[in-house]
């Protein structure tokens, strides 16, 4: 007999694609009420193993059993039969419906007559028995990304399901959101659904999981891990199969000079809309100065704007003194914006990679000098020379560990840790006076991000200004000197000594100043 | 463990075609690719003459005696392939930076004219030392082509008018332009054809040296064949070994990127495709002054075009385009011997077809998945 305690028990699940094992003998095991953790590193097999419990992949060997008994999914329809559903991390819903009719979406009832009423009563009381607070009635553009999440979750238990596959749930949300998922999830497990969290967050994972199983390339290096028995270095070392330090060493030094201001800066985005709203900030040199922030609050448009790829609307930007944006920068017709920022030492690390940081079927050598070609060394009169580029660009792939059989691969065979290295190779070696640095670590696995803080804290050292853009708040807080809260394009506070509960307000809008009277009315 | 038999099962073997992207794409594929498509365009090519009542293999025979049997047959087949390179070179360029320079054609047209205005209006008189007479036409060439492509270069940059269409309309503007000069202003005697040029402004032939090396009697192939060459390596050069042909690379690869590293897209795409006019109104030149010696209205049988194909076939590799423009030299002039001379277009066309779609296996792997399924 098998032990009926367990919700879902997974054994020797072997998945192959074309040249990879993306599985290889797994067993997974998910006891009932329980939130269990699957944790690891991008390309680890989690979502790989996930998606064959909902039936999205068939294994090529290996049996599940839902409850006790042997199923065999042909379609994820089969997986939600067994009350087995998954809220991904990108939002499958319909804007311009309400939350009811999102939920109904699909199902076989209602048939044919939609007696909303009657669903918006049903699925309110499904939403209060979780705690997953939102109006059925309310249409989805109008609500907020924690509240499109409950949605989803909704969805799901409308469903049926008594097994909840979250991936990654925490990445869209701010720090007041995950708690409330987080007591979402608890009373969920309070009622014996069981959970899979997958995450490679590791502060999140010791915050709720009950038990671990952490895998690496496609295996599973330690299953079933009590919470209670292990630490973040442990199941570092698990993840990542080597140790990694997580007290990066911020080492105290005096700031130097003003060298990034922002004053009273407005811009607007690509829809036309304010995305910038009299924006002021500064950044002195040997300084890391954070901006915390929920995505699309302005923090790109600001990077755009400080490195001239975007027009202001009104305001200035100084760097090192010089007005570089705005009222009184330098009249050039013939040099771009750009390339005039670029030259007064500003580098950017864009946060998107691959669309912007490099170019996909060039070389690493041609990524390496995207910025330096104009100067001498590697410029020659009009010609490039291309020894003197070569050899450095093997300079910097020995100096900054990028993984790439030649300099003459293409880089979009490059993985996330590697293209990163390369592009703070290139913007670091051109020892800037001033960094711009565009979630740096975003999707990237433990060990790049260690490399990649490392590398901005040396910055920081050598005496460079870097304004550092991050959505995880953990990060900002390890490296920052300062940490600036940005909501809807206008700063919202500033604070040395920072505390997750103050800046998650005013990430979600409220003004420091406002949180001062708060606290003293308390 | 139960112990009830399970019923019998039935399984059938299912499977699917998978298309995989490839990590790699070595060079040696590439051209074992061209080359298999090619090869497949010649099948589809006999099927054709098959159905025509032709015998393929000895049409292709034939073709190949024709453009490449003897020295002199093979003269004429560098000359046919000089303006092929010039245009092709064009195309090149352009096509780095995804500018779809589609005006080629119009560039060489415009080319032709600007250099025959030199001679026809006069702005040099007849009896001007060739030394001078042939760089000014040059000049000219390159100017009146460059000018075809700035246009549509300009609406690009400034207004993004896609280049495709306002290219190709500039093509009708050109032949027509010439139209009007040779039928109202230069023809000559009522011939839709200007006067013949005087010999300072013929490009010298190999044949011109006949009486110094009796070898040369009779060939045709002249010296736009070197400017072809030159312009090849000159344009090698700029794309692999120059700053200005890294911003092409960059723009062409990810604009996005190039805008990030403060490259000027806007002047780029303005300078690519004048520079890209330029060396099809030096291709219109060079075939003026070294083969047709007049302006007329049927200097080109769509060389504008087939630079194009030529462009994609050498992966706009500058100095590929070479060879490839003396295969399709050789197919032009191999079309004018076999009847129904149609069957060289139709060639040329089922080799850029199959080319085109071959791209796609350079791209991914087909693989075919089988699995056990029950029944």
């Amino acid at each position: 007999m098998t032990t009926h305690s367990n919700a879902v028990e997974m054994r020797g699940i072997t998945k192959r694609f074309p040249g990879v094992i993306a599985s290889d003998k797994v067993d997974f095991t998910l006891q009932a009420g329980e939130i269990h953790a699957l944790l690891g590193e991008n390309g680890a097999g989690k979502s790989t193993l996930m998606n064959i419990l909902t039936g999205l992949y068939r294994p090529d060997e290996g049996s599940i059993t839902v409850h006790g008994k042997t199923v065999e999914f042909r379609s994820p329809k089969d997986a939600i039969a067994q009350g087995i559903g998954m809220v991904h991390q990108h939002f499958m819903l319909v804007p311009t419906q309400t939350v009811t009719e999102n939920i109904l979406l699909g199902l076989d009832e209602p048939r044919f007559r939609l007696n909303l009423s009657h669903y918006h009563a049903v699925i309110s009381d499904l939403a209060d028995q979780y705690g997953l607070h939102v109006d059925p009635k309310a249409k989805i553009w109008q609500l907020s990304v924690g509240e499109q999440q409950r949605v989803e979750i909704l969805k799901t238990l409308y469903r049926g399901a008594n097994v909840l596959i979250m991936d990654e749930p925490t990445a869209v949300l701010a720090p007041q959101e995950i708690d409330e998922l987080f007591n979402t999830l608890r009373s969920m497990t309070k009622e014996g659904k069981s959970i899979v969290f997958i995450s490679h967050k590791l502060d999140e994972v010791m915050a709720i999981a009950d038990r671990i199983t952490v895998m690496r390339k496609g295996k599973v290096s330690d299953a079933n891990i009590n919470v209670s028995e292990t630490n973040k270095q442990a199941l570092a070392h698990l993840m990542v199969g080597r140790e990694v330090l997580f007290d990066l060493e911020r080492i105290s030094q005096e700031p130097g000079e003003v060298v990034l201001a922002v004053e009273n800066l407005y811009a607007i985005n690509d829809k036309g809309l304010p995305a910038l709203r009299g924006l002021s900030l500064s950044v002195r040199a040997g300084e890391i100065i954070g901006l915390a922030g929920v995505a699309g609050n302005g923090q790109v448009e600001l990077a755009e704007v400080i490195t001239g790829m975007r027009q202001a609307t009104q305001g200035v930007v100084r760097v090192g003194g010089q007005v570089v944006v705005g009222e009184g920068s330098p009249e050039s017709k013939r040099w771009d914006p750009v390339r005039r920022i670029i030259d007064a030492g500003v580098s950017h690390i864009p946060e998107d990679r691959q669309h912007v940081g490099s170019s996909p079927n060039l070389s690493v050598t041609d990524n390496i000098i995207m910025k330096g070609y104009r100067q001498a060394p590697i410029a020659r009169g009009w010609s490039i020379d291309r020894p003197i580029a070569r050899s450095h660009a093997e300079t910097l792939r020995e100096d900054f560990n990028i993984l790439v059989p030649t300099v003459d691969t293409h880089a979009r065979l490059l993985s996330g840790g590697n293209l990163q290295r390369l592009i703070l190779a290139r913007e670091i070696s051109s020892e800037p006076m001033l960094m711009i640095a565009m979630q740096p670590t975003r999707g990237l696995d433990v060990g790049a991000i260690e490399s990649v803080q490392r590398l901005l804290l040396e910055q920081r050292l050598n005496g460079a200004a870097v304004l550092l853009v991050s959505e995880e708040l953990e990060e900002l807080i390890a490296l920052s000197d300062r940490i600036y809260v940005i909501y809807e394009g206008e700063i919202m506070g500033e604070t040395t000594r920072p505390d997750r509960e103050e800046i998650g307000l005013m990430m979600t809008g409220t003004r420091q100043e406002d949180l001062g009277e708060r606290g003293r009315q308390a | 463990m139960n112990d009830i038999a399970q019923p019998r099962r039935k399984f059938s073997l299912q499977g699917k075609f998978r298309l995989e992207p490839r990590m790699e794409q070595p060079g040696w594929l590439s051209a074992l690719i061209s080359l298999g498509a090619v090869a497949l365009a010649l099948v589809l090519g006999g099927i054709v003459l098959l159905m025509v009542g032709g015998s393929p293999l000895r049409a292709y025979a034939f073709m190949l005696k024709a453009a490449f049997g003897n020295i002199g047959v093979f003269s004429d087949t560098l000359t046919k392939a000089t303006p092929l390179i010039l245009v092709s070179l064009a195309a090149v360029i352009a096509f780095r930076m995804r500018l779809w320079n589609i005006g080629a054609e119009g560039q060489f047209f415009a080319g032709a004219f600007g250099a025959s205005a030199v001679v026809l209006t006069p702005i040099l008189p007849a009896d001007t030392s060739p030394w001078i007479m042939i760089p000014t036409m040059m000049l000219a060439g390159a100017l009146a082509g460059g000018l075809w492509g700035f246009i549509p270069g300009f609406l690009k940059a400034h207004f993004n008018v896609n280049e495709i269409i306002s290219s190709l309309m500039m093509n009708y503007i050109a032949v027509a332009w010439n139209n009007f000069f040779i039928f109202a202003i230069w023809s000559e005697g009522g011939f839709q054809m200007s006067p013949q040029f005087p010999k300072s402004a013929w490009l010298p032939r190999l044949a011109d040296y006949s009486a110094q090396i009796p070898a040369l009697r009779g060939l045709t192939t002249h010296l736009g064949l070197v400017f072809g060459i030159l312009a090849a390596v000159v344009i090698w050069w700029i794309l692999y070994r120059s700053k200005w042909g890294y911003e092409i690379r960059l723009i062409g690869d990810n604009p996005k990127a190039a805008r990030y590293a403060g490259i000027n897209i806007v002047r780029n795409t303005i300078l690519v495709m004048m520079v890209s006019g330029a060396l099809a109104g030096l291709g219109g030149m060079a075939e003026i002054s070294g083969v047709v010696h007049r302006l007329q209205g049927a200097i080109s049988p769509g060389y504008g075009f087939t630079g194009i194909i030529i462009a994609w076939l050498a992966k706009l590799n500058p100095l590929l385009v070479i060879p490839i423009s003396v295969l399709f030299g050789g197919l032009i002039l191999a079309g004018r011997e076999i009847q129904p001379s149609g069957i060289s277009m139709l060639i040329q066309g089922i080799i850029l077809v199959c080319l085109i779609a071959s791209d796609f296996l350079l791209r991914y792997r087909v693989r075919f998945i089988a699995r056990l399924e029950e029944v």
